[in-house]
């Protein structure tokens, strides 16, 4: 029997007719207490639209800023109140020296946030590297929370020498500053690619930062899960299976894991905005998502050395990073109060 | 233990071991210049040091035999008698210089120069594997042996004679460029007692008007005026006129231009950032000296790997890229010129050519895309994997970037690779590293024509496997070689004749393309509102201790 699952009422025992509604199931009850938090609620769909503008990038370049965002556009020009313009404007007083991007149109057209020192359109760039910000944020979470789960699993139920191998692994994973690993990895994988086997992930694959990040976090999330398996495995429910005759596996696949399964789901939202965060840092200092591809993180570094001229392409990742991450943040504890309340677990 | 100390001191003044001459006084002598800078760059060793930032410093911290002359623009091209009295008229068919040195002229510690501190000096210069000792000293008898086994190097070339005063060089074959060779950092004298191994953070005593107090790399450096310093040339080493000059790291370029806006620092020495070259072009246009530079940005193009070992690969990127764009990525036309030759405007030997142009000739005006492609249909490269090293800095980062645009334009599958500014200059140079194509740069050492063709393009830098080949795009071209021989041997005694074989080889090496020349920089140098007299050299730039901040 799943410790997660609501006790029901034993056989024969007629319930009260005042006591209706009957109960819910926990999954359904967890569900109904989201759907009763409006924080959470509009968090999912400041996230949803999000992720619907983003999936727009291809249409928005193609049919609203009309140019190629990965290709540089130096010396072009666009038409502004019926002149033409350059997108990249060479200084004309002083010494004539310096050069500055056009400033956002604020229109639904071309150079709505204005161009970035290569004169592509910040604002196609910005769609398309939400794409891979997400993308990133969301595989790597998958990645992270599969090992997480698997690792946490195994150690804490099979304890002895596995656990101890396993935490020691863990410990000397966590014992590296994350971000100092992340960039190690990223600097070294970037320039000699990542060979497995017969598959060979090169350095402009969006694949090195999903791993990169995926892995490095492992401990984070896989250190909970332990704790928790450890005290279900000494559970009522767990020994009375084990007395019982259950293979282990049964018992890990069917009473174990149900139970940890509502602190995975909690970590998701979490750990994806930490992942988001940690992509962005790589990709500013150019070892995470690599040229012409965009992600939030290189949009801000373009931007970097346009704060004094242009400081809008800076500001429309960065707006973007903060909203992302803090919708996913609210939807977490969103999540956690809806299938834990009790949890004493604060990420 | 005090009054014994108070005796010595009472006997070094009785003895004259005093400072021999104090500083100058006059209305802009004085005061304290600061320097700042992103970063340090690594040893202040001047035999090991290969870098403008203390290449800058080291004429006033050490003198050579000779030098290039202290002062502002090509002037500073002339190379005028140093530690020596005067430049020696070779001898032996241009084999042998005789140097006799001047009297009386002290280190910084102290102790007084002599003939084999120079024979110590050149010795040392091979056992702390100098650069470029094997591509300029070796010509010193015995040279290539230093190179080989420099821990047993005895260089019998140089014969020191300390009752005469008198140096001696025996070379294996005439140099046009030796007094060259000799004029710059590497060639500054230091006591015979200097250990021979790279001195790092230590500074070693010097001649110059100032030395070293202190040097701390994640700090900045501090030179103060040599007590034992007296001035014997105005044209090699002037007094200067502060007393004190600061070098200070750790600022970023952006807080660079704050720091000399608010009159914080006096000079900076990145480049000013892109963002901020019109704030201080429009508000501090005095504060902003504007100069040429014998230099030129190009992409370096690998000849022994594909794509590029395909000759008709190469003249399409030259035909394809805008060079109006890259001079606009490095801060617009005020800054640069767009070139498609080796040899920059100013150089001995330059003669205007541009091949790679809608309308080839002397001058660039735009790209002939056309042509590119029709080169790169002929050429059978259109779909390789093609990866661009570059600097993590601007303007090399985005150059890389722009560049990405253009190869994949003509067809390749270009990527991009980024890496430190402190590495990706050697990354290039080694073949291990299997590099495609490069974006980089060349400042002359002197004002020479073959310290770019020869250095750069002779079959005799490029050294596969080594950190130290020079020759980049791995170029090697017998007849053209033949040719720099010619040019080189020709300028001992005829040098109009020589230039215009150089600039003839500068058309051969233009013609087959090892490297796609984008564009000749100029340096924007921004200064607090307190400081005068600037002076820019066209060898050492900006001279900090000629300037005046009183």
């Amino acid at each position: 029997m799943s410790g997660a699952e609501p006790l029901r009422a034993p056989a024969g025992w007629s319930e009260p007719a005042r006591l209706a509604p009957p109960a819910l199931g926990y999954w359904a009850g967890a569900f109904r207490k989201l759907l009763r938090n409006p924080s959470a609620l509009a968090s999912f769909a400041v996230l949803m639209l999000i992720v619907l503008v983003c999936a727009a990038a291809p249409y928005y370049a193609r049919d609203v800023s009309h140019t190629d965002p990965f290709a540089s556009n130096v010396g072009g020009s666009i038409m502004v109140g019926g002149k033409s313009v350059d997108v990249l404007q060479q200084a004309t007083n002083g010494l004539g020296l310096g050069l500055t991007p056009i400033g956002p149109l604020w229109r639904f057209g071309p150079y709505a946030l204005g161009a970035d020192d290569q004169g592509r359109d910040v604002a196609a760039r910005l769609l398309y590297g939400g794409r891979n910000s997400l993308l990133i944020g969301v595989a790597s979470t998958l990645i992270c929370l599969s090992l997480a789960t698997l690792t946490g699993l195994v150690a804490g139920f099979f304890g002895g020498l596995t656990d101890r191998v396993i935490s020691i692994l863990l410990d000397i994973l966590w014992a590296f500053p994350i971000y100092l690993l992340a960039i190690s990895l990223s600097i070294v994988l970037i320039n000699q690619s990542l060979v497995i086997g017969p598959l060979q992930i090169t350095g402009s694959s969006l694949a090195l930062p999903i791993l990169i990040i995926g892995v490095v976090y492992v401990p984070y999330v896989a250190r909970p899960i332990r704790g928790q398996v450890l005290s279900l495995r000494n559970s009522e429910f767990v020994l009375a299976a084990t007395g019982l005759g259950v293979p282990r596996f049964r018992i890990l696949w069917r009473d174990i894991l149900p139970n940890v399964l509502s602190t995975v789901i909690v970590f998701a939202p979490l750990m994806m905005a930490l992942n988001i965060l940690t992509e962005a840092a790589l990709s500013f200092l150019s070892v995470g998502v690599q040229p012409p591809a965009a992600s939030w993180g290189t949009i801000i570094r373009d931007g970097e050395g346009l704060l004094y001229t242009q400081p809008m392409v800076a500001v429309a990742p960065g707006i973007a990073i903060v909203l992302t991450v803090l919708a996913l943040n609210i939807l977490g504890d969103g999540l956690r109060d809806a299938l834990d309340p009790r949890a004493k677990l604060r990420i | 233990m005090r009054l014994h100390r108070i005796g010595a001191l009472a006997a070094a003044f009785v003895l004259g071991a005093f400072p021999a001459m104090a500083a100058p006084s006059g209305p802009h002598y004085g005061g304290t210049i600061r320097l700042v800078a992103a970063a340090a760059e690594g040893t202040m060793d001047p035999q090991v040091n290969y870098t403008l930032k203390y290449w800058q410093l080291f004429p006033f911290l050490y003198d050579g035999l000779v030098t290039f002359k202290k002062a502002g623009g090509t002037d500073a091209f002339t190379i005028v008698p140093d530690l020596a009295e005067s430049i020696p008229t070779p001898a032996d068919g241009g084999k042998t210089y005789v140097f006799t040195l001047r009297k009386g002229i002290k280190f910084s510690n102290g102790q007084t120069l002599t003939a084999d501190d120079v024979r110590a000096t050149f010795v040392r210069l091979f056992k702390v594997l100098n650069p470029n000792a094997g591509a300029w000293y070796n010509v010193i008898e015995g040279g290539d042996a230093c190179v080989k086994t420099p821990a047993s190097c005895t260089l019998p070339g140089v014969v020191a004679d300390d009752a005469a005063g008198t140096v001696t060089f025996h070379l294996v074959q005439p140099d046009s460029e030796f007094l060259d060779q000799l004029a710059v950092p590497f060639g500054s004298i230091v006591p015979a007692s200097t250990p021979a191994k790279d001195m790092g953070t230590t500074p070693i005593p010097g001649t110059g008007a100032y030395m070293i107090k202190s040097y701390d790399p994640n700090r900045g450096i501090v030179m103060v005026r040599n007590p034992y310093f007296k001035q014997w040339s105005a044209d090699a080493q002037p007094w200067g006129y502060v007393d004190e000059i600061d070098y200070n790291f750790g600022l970023t370029p952006d807080a660079q231009v704050t720091a000399i806006e608010n009159g914080q620092d006096d000079w900076m020495f990145d480049n000013i950032p892109v963002d901020r070259l019109n704030e201080v072009a429009t508000r501090y246009t005095k504060q902003l000296h504007l100069n040429p530079l014998l230099a030129y940005f190009y992409l370096t193009l690998n000849v022994n790997l594909a794509p590029f070992s395909n000759e008709d690969a190469r003249l399409a990127v030259a035909y394809a890229i805008n060079r109006a764009d890259l001079v606009k990525l490095y801060g617009g036309p005020a800054l640069a010129t767009p070139s498609c030759q080796v040899l920059p405007p100013g150089m001995p030997g330059y003669a205007p050519y541009c091949p790679y142009t809608m309308n080839p000739g002397s001058k660039w005006s735009a790209p002939d895309m056309a042509k590119a492609k029709a080169l790169m249909a002929k050429s059978g490269t259109a779909g390789q994997a093609v990866t661009i090293i570059t600097q993590t800095i601007d303007p090399y980062r985005a150059i890389g970037v722009y560049l990405q645009s253009v190869l994949n334009e003509l067809g390749y599958k270009a990527s991009v690779k980024a890496i430190s500014p402190d590495i990706e200059f050697t990354y290039l140079q080694n073949t291990k590293n299997k590099v495609q194509i490069g974006v980089t740069d060349w400042y002359q050492d002197y004002p020479a024509p073959s310290d770019f063709l020869n250095v750069l393009y002779s079959c005799a830098n490029f050294h596969p496997g080594s950190d130290t080949s020079i020759n980049m795009p791995g170029f090697c071209d017998k007849s053209i070689d033949a040719e720099m021989q010619k040019a080189m041997t020709l300028s001992l005694t005829d040098a109009a004749g020589a230039n215009k074989i150089w600039a003839q080889v500068d058309r051969m090496v233009t013609d087959q393309s090892p490297t796609v020349t984008m564009f000749n920089p100029k340096h924007a140098d921004f200064v607090s509102k307190r400081v005068g007299n600037f002076v820019f050299s066209g060898q050492v730039y900006f001279q900090p201790e000629l300037a005046w901040v009183k």
